[in-house]
């Protein structure tokens, strides 16, 4: 049996390392919002033959387009600006087609009203405070106590607060964008940080049911010993999975399945290290008071 | 009869694998001499047993970001109506749409309603539709047709103002009275017009409302906008009329479609729009399905690699298990998005934990000297403890965000829910896959080692 709880102090250090750093960068980083956020157009032309990029910056610039990014590539176009309508769009059109003489076609036109992404933020944040609630019940329910209960949903934000930390950090340095493909990764990084915790809170509580709630402190430990091969193992096979996605998945998913390889990571890693002591220290205080 | 306990098994599997063949796969081959030539379809089921009439087609729906196609979202202007009839105004709205865009052969939309605080929405989602423009002309116009007659009845009014502003009394004939509105063309300059079937009553009220404007203009509006101004030549009793405007064909068509699925209660207005190319989803599509292909393969060397002859088993289970959600998303059917795809792939990684669990434990059992069918049987039961309740967990953070009672202060919108509802699917057939399947292969093919079972 191997006393992985004698390291509580490391594995403290290491979270609250990522965690700061995290916070750090959303502080004075922020994060990038998509257009599901703040609103605006999203729009994506393939142009052919291919023109030259001076030529198509001129048009479009021509047309009084309030753009915050341009991208000219060697198949079309890509921008994004405050909402456009359909007119401003045709004649962006019409305009490229006629003074370059090629064949413009619409690859993606998304137009939001930044109301819905605070609705939908708004929205996506009660329905997991309610999911949380239905965790801590089912939880109290299914292992007979608040304690477990309580250590997973405190691993949980643990797991929440990683994610969002580094995405602010991807966010600063490789373009990530915060949308709503971001809130469902980090939806589901919430599931699976519980969802891996209550594996070695089961072993525990087999043992409080087999060998009493002697001493949590060595039960805790025999557990940790027992599932680590099929934490790592599982998590091994999910990083598999979401590695063959980060690396060849196309690129609209990228930043999402990147998340939620982060997710598994830290939600692997909380379950042992992080839930794990604080159900020790919950268990031990209510032994003394 | 050694093998008959593998015939229903087998049966069971060539009918899943049936399902969950691809669409239109065109198979041309030679072997030596003689050609092979095919095309491969999925399960259809089509009978009639004792009256009922199944049929079932298994093929896959694609959402909006895979197939492409225009995503809209219209608010409703509520400001004159009455509190207690909102709701029922925008359900209303919701069916007409629907039925509008049903008329004009969309396959597969998806009309729904949203509320968010104070203001109603209506989203409409058209696979397939790429011009956006002319799915929201068709969608957000309200259609109130009106019959309009000259204001006062003593002819005041100066004769050098426009017929149609003179058109200001409401004849009290419009769009309800109408029966059936279709396109016809001008038997003599060959264009194309809207005709007008009245209901037996509209027939009557055509037919007074001619009788008193013989020589006058009657005005025909959409929207208070007129759309055409013929003066009566004689009382019409046939209870038939014909909008004749400067129309396209397709104006017409869209026009006919709008009066015959009603007049929307409540006018609206575009807020959102989205026009996904299909060629963006298709490139998308096909290169996460070869990561994801290649991401299970690496699973399933690496369970075959650890745990060896079980690792097979969990492979078969885990295959068995990819078929029959897939199978689900068919039958139910589950519209498949980008993120919809993403729960699935977790349910996955969620499959193989439940198998590593079972493993664990029944290695746990092996260590402690029990022979291997003890230890099977006290392995598997141990682990279900935990794979019910971590499964169960995950089901209760899907259901929540699937938000089946569709409440408004939870996310309404397609993406949160799809994939919602596929990691539900995925959760749910895991876990019957983890306690039934596995446990059947264990019986069918696992050999202790050294022959003992």
């Amino acid at each position: 049996m191997i006393n992985f709880l004698k390291y509580t102090w490391l594995y403290s250090l290491i979270s609250a390392l990522v965690i700061l750093s995290g916070i750090v960068s959303i502080v004075t980083f922020g994060f990038r919002y998509s257009i599901d956020f703040v609103g605006g157009t999203n729009l994506e032309y393939s142009i052919s033959p291919v023109a030259t990029k001076d030529a198509v910056k001129k048009i479009v610039d021509g047309e009084k387009i309030n753009y915050s990014s341009l991208e000219i590539t060697k198949t079309g176009l890509f921008l994004k600006s405050k909402p456009m309508d359909e007119q401003q769009e045709l004649r962006l059109r019409t305009r490229l087609q006629r003074q370059l003489s090629a064949k413009v076609s619409i690859q993606r036109f998304e137009t939001v009203g930044p109301v819905l992404g605070r609705e939908t933020l708004q929205k996506t944040l009660i329905a997991s405070l309610l999911a949380t609630l239905g965790i801590l019940a089912y939880m109290s329910f299914a292992f007979k106590g608040f304690n477990f209960a309580f250590a997973a949903i405190l691993a949980m934000i643990h797991d929440f607060l990683v994610v969002i930390g580094t995405y602010s950090i991807f966010s600063r340095f490789f373009g990530a964008e915060l949308d709503t493909m971001f809130v469902t990764a980090v939806l589901t990084t919430m599931s699976f940080s519980v969802h891996d915790t209550i594996v070695i809170f089961d072993k525990i509580r087999e043992y409080f049911k087999y060998e009493g709630k002697g001493d949590i402190h060595h039960l805790a430990n025999k557990a940790l010993t027992e599932t680590m091969v099929r934490s790592l193992n599982n998590s091994m096979t999910i990083i598999f999975m979401l590695l063959a996605l980060t690396l060849m998945g196309g690129a609209t998913i990228r930043f999402f399945v990147l998340t939620l390889l982060v997710g598994t990571v830290t939600g692997t890693y909380s379950s042992p290290f992080i839930a794990t002591p604080i159900l020790v220290w919950l268990e031990q205080r209510k032994k003394k008071s | 009869m050694k093998y008959s306990k593998y015939i229903l098994p087998v049966v069971a599997f060539v009918v899943l694998v049936w399902m969950c063949l691809p669409e239109n796969m065109h198979v041309k081959f030679q072997v030596q001499k003689s050609k092979v030539d095919f095309t491969i379809q999925p399960l259809s089921i089509n009978l009639n047993l004792f009256g009922w009439t199944i049929k079932k087609d298994f093929r896959t729906k694609l959402g909006l970001d895979l197939k492409g196609g225009s995503h809209l979202v219209f608010e409703a202007d509520i400001s004159r109506l009455k509190a207690e009839d909102t709701n029922d105004a925008i359900l209303a709205s919701r069916d007409i749409i629907e039925k509008r865009v049903n008329l004009f052969g969309v396959s597969e939309p998806v009309v729904q309603t949203l509320r968010l605080g104070k203001t109603y929405r209506i989203s409409v989602d058209l696979p397939g539709v790429e011009d956006v423009s002319q799915a929201v002309g068709l969608i957000g116009q309200t259609a109130q047709l009106r019959f309009m007659e000259i204001g006062s009845a003593d002819g005041k009014i100066a004769t050098n103002t426009p017929l149609i502003y003179q058109l200001t009394k409401y004849t009290g004939l419009g769009g309800t009275d109408v029966k059936k509105a279709s396109v016809v063309f001008d038997p003599q300059t060959g264009k194309p017009q809207v005709s007008l079937q009245f209901t037996a009553k509209g027939g009557e009220l055509f037919g007074t409302v001619t009788e008193r404007n013989v020589g006058k203009p009657v005005g025909i509006f959409l929207d208070s906008f007129p759309i055409s101004a013929p003066v009566v030549q004689q009382k019409i009793t046939e209870g038939n009329a014909v909008i004749s405007g400067n129309f396209t064909t397709e104006e017409a068509k869209q026009l006919s479609v709008s009066i015959n699925s009603g007049a929307l209660p409540v006018p609206i207005k575009l807020v959102e729009q989205r026009n996904i190319g299909p060629s963006l989803g298709a490139t998308e599509i096909q290169k996460s399905v070869v990561a994801g292909a290649i991401g299970l393969v690496m699973v399933l060397l690496f369970m075959v690699g650890y745990y060896g002859q079980l690792g097979v088993i969990a492979a078969m289970a885990l295959i068995i298990y990819g078929l029959l959600s897939f199978a689900m998303f068919r039958a139910i059917p589950v519209v498949l998005t980008l993120p919809g795809v993403a729960g699935f792939i977790l349910s996955i990684g969620m499959a193989v934990d439940s198998n590593i669990l079972i493993f664990e434990r029944i290695k746990e059992e092996q260590r402690k000297g029990k022979s291997f069918d003890i230890a099977v049987r006290l392995g598997f039961g141990r682990a279900i403890d935990a794979i019910k309740d971590a499964n169960i967990t995950t089901l209760t953070v899907a259901f929540i965000l699937f938000n089946p009672m569709n409440w408004e202060f939870l996310p309404q919108f397609g993406m949160v829910r799809g994939f919602a509802l596929t990691l539900a699917i995925g959760v749910a057939m895991s876990l019957f896959t983890g306690v039934v399947i596995t446990r059947r292969l264990i019986d069918l093919f696992y050999h202790a080692p050294g022959g003992k079972k």
